[in-house]
């Protein structure tokens, strides 16, 4: 199944997020973040340490975009890079994800995009036949 | 695709007339070849959305650099009412007072001929740029407080520039009525360390030269003239304003939520301005507005270092002063005539720049008697123009125009478009030299993406919103 693409908004990035359940949603919807904003390089350690993020929302798409804030802060503001993501608690108003963070280091990681924000504008988070969909917008 | 009527009032306008749930209709700045660019993207039905905001007061606007954005259009103007209406931080967008200055010299082309590259590699390696760049100076959490209510006056008064550059910036360079304790320890952190710094996307530095005067008056005025050396820096309030932003819209649309305020978009999320959730954010985007100030005055010192070190010139010979500062992120409170009184409106302007004509006091003196200099910077083919404010701004925009050319393709369209091409040599072989912290920056950014800024120009020109001062080309340009 496909996880994420990516489609076309005249100023900023449009990314559609697929996943069989509500929990692969959540992870999906991290990695394809992280994807956008950079590449790594093929030195990859082993280190990190691990970060527990707890966020709410009144509904799954508000889940959904905090979440996606949170991460971008994460990289923005703390300058983290995630490196593994487990989805541990979700709950229609609550979201408990473990993961595994590093500091950015750029001899490990090429930033691709500078995204400045998850935005509101166009979401959509819908059961479909294979599981889930969102479709969320980046300011870039 | 939008299915919007538009309908033609004259050659640069067209309307979309009041229905459902619009409080005011709306009006597009477009001529019939821009008309046409508006049917592939949804920037019209943005133009909707916002009509049905609560206290907006007379249209929904839209400049002819319009384009969709998120919540707002980008090239969207609307005002509010003060009791009845509403501020919304994505009606300011993430990047607050994101804006322009231009820097006039006592150079000619011919004077930097030869030292172009040395300029530009200099430029690039002194001024900071790029995703996550940090700046020379490390604010105190003292100082930090300090940029945030004084703007480029406290760089001014830190030795980063001169008491006459305030003079040449919008409202002075320092909005009033910032308030530090209004702004979350986010984004206080994230602005601790990128004052100075240019930023990546479209910001840019670039170095052009004037090719053509159209109104001898006004470039007098302004201090331009054929042939001479400015310098155009594009840059605004880095990750502190994005996390202003952020933190406020996700405030507001939970309180959207709870009391049950219904919103065509959820990103049009909004405070009335007479609510303390109004007010607190007008307090931290002040503060957002005056550390882009700060910025973009601490970008102009380097600039200064850069071309005193390396053309062994000094400040008098360099001649470099400032022309004008103009934002094009921001809400303010100005007065306007609106059915024959004069009332004080909170002004979006998202991606749009303020114009106001000859004769207004917020017009700084030394420009008083031609109007203001509005900045439009276009893309890294095609230059710059030069306009200023005029009368009918007043009338029909509450004093804006335009504040570029507009995206044309999204940036996963112009990475496709320029597979196989390089973007640095097409330019460097129309003469204007580029360095760009990534390959693919330069794809997105490159000039067919754009609107065609002389068509954009002309409409504002035609529609004596702001009129034609002079055109510039880009020679050399740095970007993140």
């Amino acid at each position: 199944m496909e996880k994420y693409r990516l489609f076309d908004h005249t100023a900023d990035i449009g990314m559609e997020i697929f996943g069989r359940t509500k929990h692969e949603l959540f992870s999906n919807a991290a990695w394809a973040l992280e994807n956008v904003l950079l590449t790594r390089g093929e030195q990859c350690t082993n280190s990190g340490r691990r970060k527990t993020i707890t966020v709410e929302g009144a509904d799954v798409a508000d889940l959904l975009i905090n979440f996606l804030r949170e991460l971008l802060y994460l990289f923005n503001g703390l300058g983290l890079v995630m490196k593994n993501c487990t989805v541990a608690e979700c709950r229609t108003r609550r979201l408990v994800v473990q993961l595994v963070v590093e500091p950015f280091n750029d001899r490990e990681h090429v930033i691709k995009t500078e995204l400045k924000a998850v935005t509101y504008h166009g979401l959509n988070v819908e059961k479909i036949k294979t599981g889930w969909k969102a479709r969320v917008i980046f300011d870039v | 695709m939008s299915d919007i009527k538009l309908e033609r009032i004259d050659h640069n306008r067209l309307l979309i007339p009041q229905s459902g749930a619009m409080n005011v209709p709306g009006i597009i700045y477009a001529n019939e070849k821009l008309r046409e660019l508006l049917k592939d993207d949804e920037s019209a039905k943005q133009v909707v959305n916002v009509a049905c905001l609560p206290g907006i007061v007379n249209y929904s606007l839209a400049m002819p650099d319009v384009h969709w954005g998120y919540g707002f259009p980008i090239g969207g103007v609307a005002a509010f009412d003060l009791e009845a209406g509403i501020v919304s931080p994505g009606g300011v967008g993430y990047d607050i007072n994101c804006g322009c200055r231009l820097i006039g010299t006592n150079l000619s082309g011919d004077d930097i001929r030869e030292k172009i590259d040395d300029l530009t590699k200099a430029l690039y390696h002194y001024i900071p740029s790029g995703v996550g760049s940090t700046g020379a100076v490390k604010l105190s959490g003292k100082d930090q407080k300090r940029v945030l209510e004084e703007g480029a006056l406290w760089a001014v008064k830190n030795g980063f520039g001169r008491a006459e550059d305030l003079e040449a910036t919008e409202d002075g360079g320092k909005l009033p009525g910032a308030d530090p304790e209004k702004v979350s320890a986010r984004a206080l952190e994230r602005g601790k360390q990128q004052l100075g710094t240019l930023g990546s996307g479209n910001h840019f530095l670039e170095i052009e030269i004037v090719r053509e005067i159209f109104h001898e008056t006004a470039a007098r005025s302004f201090g331009l003239r054929k042939g001479q050396i400015v310098i155009m820096i594009h840059s605004g309030s880095r990750g502190l304003g994005y996390q202003i932003c952020d933190d406020y819209l996700a405030l507001m649309v939970k309180h959207a939520r709870e009391t049950g305020i219904e919103l065509p978009d959820r990103q049009l999320a909004c405070a009335y301005l007479n609510s303390p959730r109004g007010h607190n954010y007008l307090a931290a985007m002040a503060c957002g507005a005056n550390y882009a100030w700060a910025n973009r005055q601490l970008l102009m010192h380097r600039t200064r270092e850069v071309f005193e070190k390396t053309l062994h010139l000094s400040p008098r010979e360099l001649g470099m002063h400032l022309i004008y500062d103009v934002c094009h992120n921001i809400a303010k409170i100005e007065s306007f005539a609106v059915g024959g009184k004069i009332r004080k409106l909170c002004v979006h302007r998202k991606g749009a720049t303020r114009a106001f004509p000859a004769g207004h006091e917020l017009v700084p003196p030394r420009y008083r008697d031609v109007g203001q200099p509005v900045l439009i910077p276009g893309d890294m083919g095609t230059g710059s123009y030069v306009l200023v404010g005029q009368a009918k701004a007043m009338e029909e925009t509450f004093g804006s125009a335009c504040h570029g050319a507009g995206r044309l393709m999204s940036r996963t369209q112009a990475t496709k478009a320029c597979r196989g091409r390089s973007i640095a040599r097409e330019l460097y072989d129309q003469g204007v030299i580029v360095m760009a912290g990534s390959k693919g920056t330069l794809g997105e950014e490159m000039p067919e993406a754009y609107k065609n800024l002389h068509a954009v120009v002309q409409v504002m020109h035609e529609a004596g919103i702001a009129g034609k001062v002079a055109r510039l080309a880009a020679l050399a340009c740095i970007k993140g």
